[in-house]
């Protein structure tokens, strides 16, 4: 039934005030940061605040003085430290949060009272959390005074303090450190091809790999971003806050694996133990295989919420402590401290980029599966 | 119908009456700074007693949250009547660049201050050959504080230059002192490292660095850094966790010898920790700087477009006076700016602060906002933090360079 029937009207009517906000206030915003980006707003101190600045168009140089400038060294450390906040916050909510959810699956006596003590850490604000973690990750308090309890020496790791990073790479070695790795993930992806038989697709990707590992070998060792070496690793003082995201958001988790298990039919786990499994067989075969959509739901949510993370930090480490510093943050004191609007709408879409990398890949398998249903 | 057209006179009638005197002022004094700014605004209501008051304030320490909302109403057109900023390029690199306050220089000329402010401090919150804000009160940057009675049981005395304060420091490591110096987050580093340049450059150096007369990628620059390295070398090892109250606690504990400071530390030691001046705590100008007085201030200026300029105009005249420095002062524990203030008032540390605000050279802080824009004091904490990781004085150097270029105060 295609025709303008009422309830159609109807819906409509409804929706349209709703899709012209968001068009405005969503889309519309978006497409402004995005283009005020790409102008010179607020590099010159006298125009970033007049009445009517003068702004040019510069096209994409914010971003070439992002990754490559020599001042915007603090944004590349970030983007690293990103990537490692966002892998072990996931990781470790993950497997925390599946920890709990399988002892409390086995309905231990007073469920209830501890379902609520794991969920309750997500009912504070990041702020409230950082702060809490900020007085316990002091150097002489807290959790370093916790071997005393059982008589030990106190612990002198400075929590959010540590200046020492590992896994240090040269930032002028990203674009080979990259084809590298997406050459060899293109390889594995070619092997496996072939092991099922697809013909075309066991040579487009063989075909790329060997393109890509040929530009890694002979382009990608002569490209120089920057004048200097520039060291970028995972900052040990992350740890600390790492540790308070976990503490928060694992309960999380733990509530939605909770929810799967429970949602497992009993039939399917008795079947599995008249087939003859154990305990193990039973959770490897049948239970984690019926969980993997809840920890992809999961990975998506810790996912966007890691890399837009803001105030966990400002409260913990402090604005301007570079161990610690996240692009968010970045952006925001670039855009409202230093009044660099262009430079911060630059961070602010390299953040979007980067959570739309985790969103529209689920969004487009999501609208998949819905389709698939109709 | 009836009642609609009540509650608009009557809504019409209010706003009429607020209208006939108001005063918003707007600044982030706050938690222990809020009494001397009552002081301040009972003065003002009692030579104006038909003005009201509106007292808009935004706590957060050095104003990080005010600054942010400032910059909301003033780009949305509703500036407030009067409000506070560091005084200096924090102030004039941000709101007078923009072209968004008002010349206070007839003001000034009209109340007689060219005389009673020091000449420096006028020319530090000019430009284009115009005054932009009235000061308040003056704090002192460069002070080193110590344990008077530690230092007598170690049997070392207070360094009076930085390569002098080296070698205390070597002798207080081997007697095993770990941290002879202590440091706090980052913006105590820039503190420090503000004074140690000031103390190797000397004053005129340093005003060079700032007028872009003098490059930062200069040798003697360079060599400055250098010394800094040197000197975080005799520091904690845990100072980004720590707020400059927990590290101006390790000198009272005795657990490092000296800390420089802002004097708003005086407040600190008296109020807080209860302890007597001169014996309990003790201070000397930081190491090479005993002629200069390195000085912050607050201010207020006069934003364009405000709506009660008379109001605004008054307000600023009893900061500006002797009895309005005076009485805002002692409750604040910094001292007046203006060089005739009633030094009976004052705290110990105080008068001393205050008989050196009159003799020396006085020169801007650039952490404080003085002497440097924001685009250049915020973006220094990361050039200072990669610094502190990897004391490569020429790329600290290069890098401070380039920021001070893109702030337009250096070619």
């Amino acid at each position: 039934m295609k025709g303008l029937s009422k309830d159609r009207l109807w819906s409509i009517a409804v929706l349209t005030p709703s899709i012209i906000l968001i068009a405005v206030f969503v889309y519309g915003f978006i497409a402004r940061s995005v283009y005020v980006s790409m102008t010179d707003w607020g590099n010159d101190p006298a125009q970033a605040l007049a009445e009517h600045p003068i702004i040019r168009w510069v096209g994409l140089a914010n971003y070439g003085e992002l990754f490559t400038g020599f001042l915007q060294g603090r944004f590349r450390q970030e983007l690293v430290s990103t990537i490692f906040f966002t892998v072990l916050f996931i990781a470790g909510c993950l497997i925390l949060g599946l920890g709990l959810a399988l002892i409390l699956d086995r309905n231990p006596r007073g469920e209830g009272v501890w379902r609520t003590i794991f969920l309750f850490p997500m009912s504070l604000s990041f702020i409230v959390t950082g702060t809490i973690w900020r007085w316990m990750l002091q150097p002489q308090g807290g959790v370093n005074m916790a071997p005393t309890l059982v008589g030990g020496a106190p612990s002198t790791f400075p929590w959010l303090s540590s200046t020492d990073s590992v896994l240090k790479f040269d930032w002028n070695k990203l674009p080979l450190l990259t084809a590298s790795v997406v050459a060899v993930v293109l390889i594995v992806v070619a092997v496996r091809a072939m092991q099922a038989g697809d013909r075309r697709r066991t040579v487009v990707a063989a075909v790329c790999a060997g393109v890509l590992l040929l530009w890694a070998l002979f382009v990608g060792p002569n490209l120089k971003m920057l004048p200097a070496p520039e060291y970028h690793g995972f900052n040990l003082a992350l740890i600390g806050i790492i540790i308070a995201a976990v503490w928060q958001m694992s309960g999380y988790t733990m509530a939605l694996y909770l929810a799967g298990l429970r949602g497992i039919p009993e039939e399917l786990r008795e079947a599995a133990k008249v087939d003859g499994a154990n305990d193990y067989g039973m959770y490897r075969h049948v239970i984690f295989p019926l969980l993997s959509p809840i920890t992809l739901s999961a990975m998506i949510i810790l996912g966007h919420i890691s890399l837009k993370i803001f105030d966990l930090v400002y409260a913990m480490a402090g604005p301007d402590n570079l161990q610690t510093s996240v692009p968010a943050l970045n952006m925001y004191l670039t855009s409202f401290r230093q009044n660099q609007f262009s430079l911060g709408a630059a961070i602010g879409t390299v953040l979007l980029i980067l959570v739309a990398f985790i969103i529209v890949p689920y969004l487009a398998s999501q609208f998949r599966t819905e389709e698939g249903h109709a | 119908m009836k009642k609609a057209l009540l509650i608009a006179t009557a809504l019409a009638v209010t706003s009429s009456a607020l209208a006939a005197g108001k005063l918003e002022i707007f600044s982030w004094w706050s938690g222990d700074e809020a009494p001397a700014l009552n002081a301040l605004v009972k003065l003002y209501q009692s030579k104006y007693p038909s003005v009201n008051v509106d007292n808009a304030t935004v706590s957060g320490g050095a104003g990080t949250n005010a600054k942010a909302v400032l910059k909301t109403r003033m780009l949305g057109g509703t500036p407030p009547d009067s409000f506070q900023a560091h005084a200096g390029q924090e102030l004039i690199g941000t709101w007078v660049v923009a072209n968004r306050m008002q010349d206070l220089t007839p003001l000034f000329k009209s109340e007689g201050w060219n005389k009673v402010f020091p000449a420096d401090l006028i020319k530090l919150i000019s430009s284009q050959g115009k005054i932009w804000s009235v000061p308040v009160n003056v704090h002192r940057s460069n002070v080193m504080w110590y344990n008077p009675a530690k230092l007598k049981e170690w049997g070392v005395s207070v360094p009076k230059t930085w390569p002098e304060f080296l070698t205390t420091c070597a002798t207080l490591k081997s007697k095993g002192v770990a941290a002879p110096l202590v440091v706090g987050e980052n913006w105590t580093e820039q503190h420090l490292w503000e004074s140690v340049m000031i103390g190797t450059l000397g004053a005129q150096g340093w005003e060079n660095l700032f007028s872009g007369k003098l490059k930062f990628t200069d040798p003697r620059v360079v060599g400055a850094f250098t010394t800094y390295g040197k000197v975080l070398d005799c520091a904690n090892k845990d100072a980004s966790g720590l707020s400059w109250q927990q590290a101006s606690d390790r000198i009272i504990d005795g657990t490092s010898a000296f800390n420089i400071m802002g004097d708003w530390a005086a407040g600190y030691f008296t109020t807080t920790k209860k302890l007597a001046p001169g014996t309990g705590f003790g201070w000397a100008a930081s190491p090479g700087t005993t002629k200069v007085f390195v000085m912050l201030a607050d201010s207020f200026g006069l934003p364009k477009g405000i709506k009660d300029p008379t109001e605004t105009t008054n307000w600023l005249k009893v900061l500006g006076s002797k009895e309005g420095q005076d009485t805002f002062n002692p409750l604040k524990g910094s001292i007046a700016a203006r060089t005739d203030s009633d030094l009976s008032k004052y705290s110990v540390y105080s008068k001393s602060a205050a008989t050196d605000w009159k003799s020396s050279k006085i020169v801007g802080s650039m952490v404080h906002g003085a002497v440097a824009p924001e685009s250049f004091t915020s973006a220094f904490g990361a050039v200072i933090d990669q610094f502190v990781a990897s004391k490569n004085s020429a790329a600290a150097a290069a890098a401070a360079q380039q920021l001070a270029v893109r702030s337009g105060f250096s070619k």
